[in-house]
């Protein structure tokens, strides 16, 4: 039968949680994937976790050239291994890294793709996926009329819990990540040890009325290990980071919880977190639409709530 | 500077979101207005800056779509773009058959340099940029926040945003560059660029003239659906300090996210 493949991604050593999300899916509905893991030197430790989600056959596939990520030597690697085996689906996480290189792996195929698809269905070596458009106001099913199906899926949707540990094979693949002309030559964190917004069970987000004054929510994400989102009206003013804009035109976050403060709810707004599982809204105005999509309301002054619930998950954790 | 950039027509933002009778797309009646997708105005901004700073050299828009995505090239136009290109094509291509579309139009023409959007805001896909830059064996940097093209215009350092930071990209030219909004701020379209944009010829192709008259969708779309309603608000009562604590109950104990 063909084969599964699932490319896994590593960071700063480790897995990344969306490779184990894609996998207890795979393991769950019955698809044993082979998780191929492009880079150089990689630690057995890898397949041991991989092993412990379900997994039980990973291939590292090396080159030096694949020491770095770069979307021309992941591609050209993956092509290279790939087009000559019989598979059914490719799918990897919908990341940074994941969305960069997946629309030249399938070019390459001469195949569709879907991209940040948040379900996942096989059915007797088949793939049809579901993935979020207009912003999430709406979702679509796609077919793909000639395999494989590539797809990549949204971190933070899927569940990563099999209970069935394996113990997984490795094999090393030799990789040809061909002629590499788009090369990072600089790598920059951005600072701390921030919650990735993209990937945080918790996010608290303010809006255009919290001037200046973003650093009460950072205090009360803190105590939560939250991650700080912001509106768009929020960011162009200069009172967030641009990669702090949680939208239509920002970031799309599913997270656990999310407490949006003094953030009106506009339609674009909405389109970025309404799948968050639980939602809270502080805002002063009870007319505000954020309450149309919030599971709990405060009709509230955000500078009279946010200190009190920094105080409140204080006495939580002790 | 020969320079390209990729234009996509989107629906509006604020177009009420319906699923038509047949589950196949969404209601086309509800949409009032087409915009030039968010950010395709920051790839077409970068674009007029970058030939601004390299004091020469041309921009041209191009799109595929029905006759409708004309007006966006006009738009494009308007902004300050030199020539616009249109490919006719229906409503019925994915992602693959655009990119052919585009990267086919674009090789005619050998740009140095191709910005576009990091994604459309209708589809959501964020494949287009990757398609067209593999059939024109171009290199590709993604959800760029800025570009630095060097004095000897024969390489540019792209900042592009990952998870928790951002890598810096050195790549030779030609290139496509995916932009994302924290690039620039798009200007408006001036009442006199309107006017000349009128007037401008927008050059056409069919699919069939770019020898793509037999490709066809390689993605198939279905089940349109509404997310499901969320429940109703629960409004917390009471002081503000009894509303907090209310919540933080309900988070742990109900809710059980905390
Ligand atoms: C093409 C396009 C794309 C867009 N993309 C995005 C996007 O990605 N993300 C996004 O967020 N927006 C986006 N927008 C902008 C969006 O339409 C709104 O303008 C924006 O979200 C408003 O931000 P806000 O809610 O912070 O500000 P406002 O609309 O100013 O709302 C502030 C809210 O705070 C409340 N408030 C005021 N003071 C207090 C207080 N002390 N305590 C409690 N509540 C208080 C008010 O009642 C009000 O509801 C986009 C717009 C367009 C046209």
């Amino acid at each position: 039968m063909a084969d599964v493949i699932l490319i896994g991604e590593v960071n700063d050593g480790k897995l990344r949680r969306v490779t184990h999300e894609i996998l207890g899916e795979l393991v769950r509905q019955g698809v044993d994937p082979i998780v191929v893991i492009p880079g150089n030197g990689l630690a057995p430790s890898l397949a041991e976790e991989l092993g412990k989600h379900g997994a039980s056959k990973v291939v590292y596939l090396e080159h030096d050239g694949l020491k770095q990520y770069s979307t021309e030597g992941y591609a050209n690697a993956l092509h290279g291994y790939l087009g000559s085996k019989q598979i059914s689906a490719i799918v990897t996480g919908a990341t940074a890294q994941g969305k960069d290189f997946l629309p030249r792996l399938a070019a390459k195929l001469g195949v569709g793709m879907a991209g940040d698809c948040t379900e996942l269905k096989a059915s007797g070596g088949s793939f049809t996926v579901r993935r979020p458009v207009y912003a999430g106001k709406c979702s679509k099913a796609v077919e793909f009329v000639k395999g494989p199906a590539v797809f990549s899926i949204r971190p933070n949707v899927l569940q990563m819990e099999t209970g069935k540990a394996k113990m997984a094979s490795v094999e090393k693949a030799a990789a040809n990540p061909g002629t590499i002309r788009a090369k990072i030559v600089e790598v920059h964190a951005s600072g701390g040890k921030k919650v990735e917004l993209t990937e945080a069970d918790n996010i608290i987000s303010g809006g255009r009325p919290l001037k200046e004054k973003f650093n009460i929510l950072f205090e009360c994400a803190e105590t939560i290990g939250a991650a700080v989102g912001a509106s768009r009206a929020a960011c162009d003013e200069g009172f967030a980071a641009a990669d702090m804009q949680v939208g239509q035109t920002g970031k799309t976050v599913s997270p656990k919880l999310y407490i949006a403060c003094g953030i009106s709810g506009a339609i674009q707004h909405l389109a970025g977190m309404r799948t968050a599982k639980v939602i809270v809204a502080v805002n002063k105005s009870a007319d505000a639409p954020i309450f149309g999509v919030a599971d709990y309301g405060l009709v509230a002054d955000l500078f009279e709530v946010v200190p009190l619930l920094t105080q409140e998950f204080k006495a939580l954790k002790s | 500077m020969n320079i390209f950039v990729l234009v996509k027509q989107v629906p509006d933002t604020e177009t009420k979101i319906r699923v038509n009778a047949s589950s196949s797309g969404i209601e086309a009646k509800e949409i009032a207005k087409w915009i030039v997708n968010p950010y395709d105005e920051h790839a077409i901004e970068e674009a007029l800056k970058t030939k601004e700073k390299l004091k020469e050299g041309t921009v041209t828009a191009i799109a595929v779509g029905p006759d409708r995505v004309v007006e966006a090239l006009r738009t494009a136009l308007a902004m300050g773009c030199d020539n616009a290109i249109h490919i006719k094509a229906d409503e019925s291509i994915d992602t693959y058959v655009a990119a052919k579309a585009l990267a086919a139009a674009c090789k005619k023409e050998s740009p140095q340099l191709i910005f576009a959007g990091k994604q459309a805001i209708d589809d959501d896909q964020a494949a287009t940029f990757g398609y067209v830059a593999e059939y024109l064996d171009i290199p590709s940097v993604s959800v760029v926040v800025k570009v630095d093209v060097a004095t000897d215009k024969k390489s540019l350092r792209a900042v592009r945003e990952v998870e928790g930071g951002t890598h810096t990209v050195e790549t030779s030219l030609p290139a496509l560059i995916a932009v994302n909004q924290g690039i620039n701020n798009p200007r408006y379209a001036s009442l006199p660029g309107i006017m000349k944009a009128k007037k401008k010829e927008i050059k056409a192709h069919t699919l069939a003239d770019l020898g793509l008259g037999s490709e066809t969708a390689l993605t198939k779309d279905s089940a349109f659906a509404l997310p499901p309603p969320r429940k109703a608000c629960v409004i917390l009562q009471g002081e503000v300090p009894a509303q907090v604590k209310e919540l933080v109950k309900r988070l742990r104990e109900e809710a059980k996210v905390i």
